[in-house]
């Protein structure tokens, strides 16, 4: 209860110190407006619909590019840790591309793919696609050989070996890169769709700024926190949880 | 029921164990008629590259036998390859030069005939005590409704038929020992591995473990062939001892244990055999200190 309750106190001294700023006028409304005035935008948002076709438009992108990130690093993944050869080639490539930001890559697609869907999707690919797969890398390197050999030695050959024993031992390190993936394609997203304008929250974003309605970038702000730290909580960390539970990486509470 | 002569001319065998090594027996002789021994390392060698590129003869002709039954113990000084036999042996490594025979049938790769039990345990840490017991009849192939029976029954065995739906880091070290050798046990393998598989526990659950373990071997008839580096816990178990030298690792005597059983680790002629085989394997430790001290 206790850390809730300093949470509580916490988010309400925040939003009370807002609210007295904005009441002393300090800055004028269109650059600090009131916390009351946010909630009234994000309430007329959902009401004529524009939130939540935005939140449509980009969770799908989201989804579509997470996935062919998590499908495409986890095999890039697995064959650098099979091979000697490219773990010694490519995996210094990736970590070195691990340093372009991922809006860099925009220039380059917009080129390749023109001021389209594809474009943005290419951004959260690559965005999130080296975090995958340098986890999945390492899950199968740091892996404990034991579990591979305990694995042998009980009859496990080739697609059980792998599907009962690698995988699962990997699980810990898979789990890191998926929710780190999550997290840099959640970025790149909002990058690929502030520059090129399309229906989505950055849409709404850029919209806010071109009408100067401060009320509507706050609100937006608010949105995509809300939304990021609920998959955040929601997803990864139940997941997170019980793993650590059942490997006892965590004391069971 | 058949009985083994030598076991029922010992007076020292103590009823309940008495019992169960006359089950033992009869479970023994039906296969150990036949002349092939179990286990036959035909002139072992094998031969590792280190990380400095050079090429180390870790084991060096190795001929050995183990009888159907017979429980062997291997001891050596630490950096010998006597774990190295062993994955030869479970078919995890493959020898430079020689062979491993099973009933005269070379061994090729792993088999579920041979289960190892590691000194880490080895147990998966995402699965339950019981899937972990299940795991290797599951890779069998074995019908789910005689995997969910033997995962009972060799739970039972071992004394932790209430931890079946635990995770492995609920358990203690012995605990944890305890299911590995349920989960050998259940994919009814003919041999026992075992690596060094109680150095890393406290001395009062070693004891307990060394009974328990000469119980299920003496219940179950199977071939164990045990590795440690403490000599007195392979007197009081074995049936022979294999003394290997240090590096590269050659046979360099076998002892016949022909002591009464059950034997304890503070038995007199215990500790006696231990020296003299202690004796015999000091210079092989020597010769191991000095080439840490070396480095």
């Amino acid at each position: 209860m206790k850390p809730i309750a300093r949470q509580v106190l916490f988010y309400g001294a925040l939003l009370g110190l807002w609210s007295l700023i904005c009441r002393l006028h300090v800055w004028p409304p269109y650059v600090l407006p009131a916390p009351w005035a946010i909630v009234q935008a994000l309430l007329a948002g959902f009401q004529d619909h524009s939130f939540p076709i935005a939140i449509f438009a980009s969770m799908r992108r989201m989804v579509i590019g997470y996935c062919i990130s998590v499908v495409l690093g986890t095999f890039l993944g697995i064959a650098l840790a099979s091979n000697q050869f490219l773990e010694q080639t490519v995996s210094g490539l990736l970590v070195s591309l691990q340093s372009l930001p991922s809006i860099c890559w925009l220039p380059l697609a917009v080129l390749w793919f023109g001021l389209s869907e594809n474009a943005i999707l290419f951004v959260i690919v690559m965005g999130s696609l080296l975090s995958v797969t340098i986890s999945m890398e390492t899950g199968r390197k740091q892996m404990p050989k034991i579990y591979s050999m305990a694995g042998r030695n009980l009859g496990a050959r080739k697609w059980n070996l792998f599907y009962y024993v690698l995988l699962p031992a990997s699980m810990p390190y898979i789990v890191t890169g998926l929710k780190q993936g999550w997290a840099f394609a959640w970025r790149s997203l909002f990058a690929g769709e502030m520059i090129y304008v399309t229906l989505g929250l950055g849409q709404q974003l850029n919209a806010g700024r071109d009408l100067n309605d401060m009320n509507l970038v706050i609100a937006v702000m608010v949105l995509i926190i809300a939304i990021g730290t609920t998959v955040d909580r929601l997803l990864f960390r139940t997941i997170e949880r019980r793993l650590q539970m059942k490997w006892g990486l965590l004391s069971a509470t | 029921m058949t009985s083994s002569p030598n076991l029922i001319e010992n007076p020292n065998v103590l009823h309940g164990l008495g019992n169960a090594m006359a089950r033992r027996a009869a479970l023994v002789n039906s296969h150990v008629e036949s002349a092939t021994p179990k286990l036959w390392l035909q002139n072992l060698s094998l031969k590792y590259r280190t990380t400095q590129g050079e090429r180390m003869l870790a084991l060096d002709s190795i001929d050995l036998q183990v009888r159907a039954g017979e429980f062997l113990c291997i001891v050596g000084p630490s950096g010998c390859g006597k774990s190295t036999l062993l994955y030869l042996i479970a078919g995890l490594h493959e020898p430079t030069s020689g062979a491993v025979l099973m009933d005269g049938k070379r061994v090729e790769r792993t088999g579920t005939d041979r289960i190892m039990i590691f000194q880490e345990h080895g147990l998966f840490p995402w699965l339950t005590v019981g899937e972990n017991v299940e795991f290797g009849m599951k890779m069998k192939g074995v019908e789910k409704k005689l995997r969910r029976e033997r995962v009972r029954e060799y739970l039972n065995l071992v004394h932790l038929g209430k931890f079946q739906k635990s995770y492995i880091h609920q358990l203690s070290g012995g605990m944890k020992q305890r299911v590995a050798i349920a989960r050998a046990l259940a994919t009814e393998p003919d041999v026992l591995l075992m690596d060094e598989p109680f150095a890393a526990l406290d001395a009062q659950t070693r004891d307990l473990l060394h009974d328990e373990l000469e119980r299920i071997w003496a219940e179950t008839g199977r071939t164990i062939v045990f590795v440690t580096h403490n000599v007195r816990e392979a007197v009081r178990l074995g049936d022979r001892v294999a003394v290997l030298t240090f590096r590269p690792g050659r046979l360099k005597r076998e002892y016949a244990i022909d002591l009464p059983r059950p034997r304890h680790l503070e038995d007199a002629e215990v500790a006696g055999t231990a020296r003299d085989i202690l004796a015999d394997l000091r210079e092989e430790i020597n010769k191991s200190l000095a080439a840490e001290y070396q480095q």
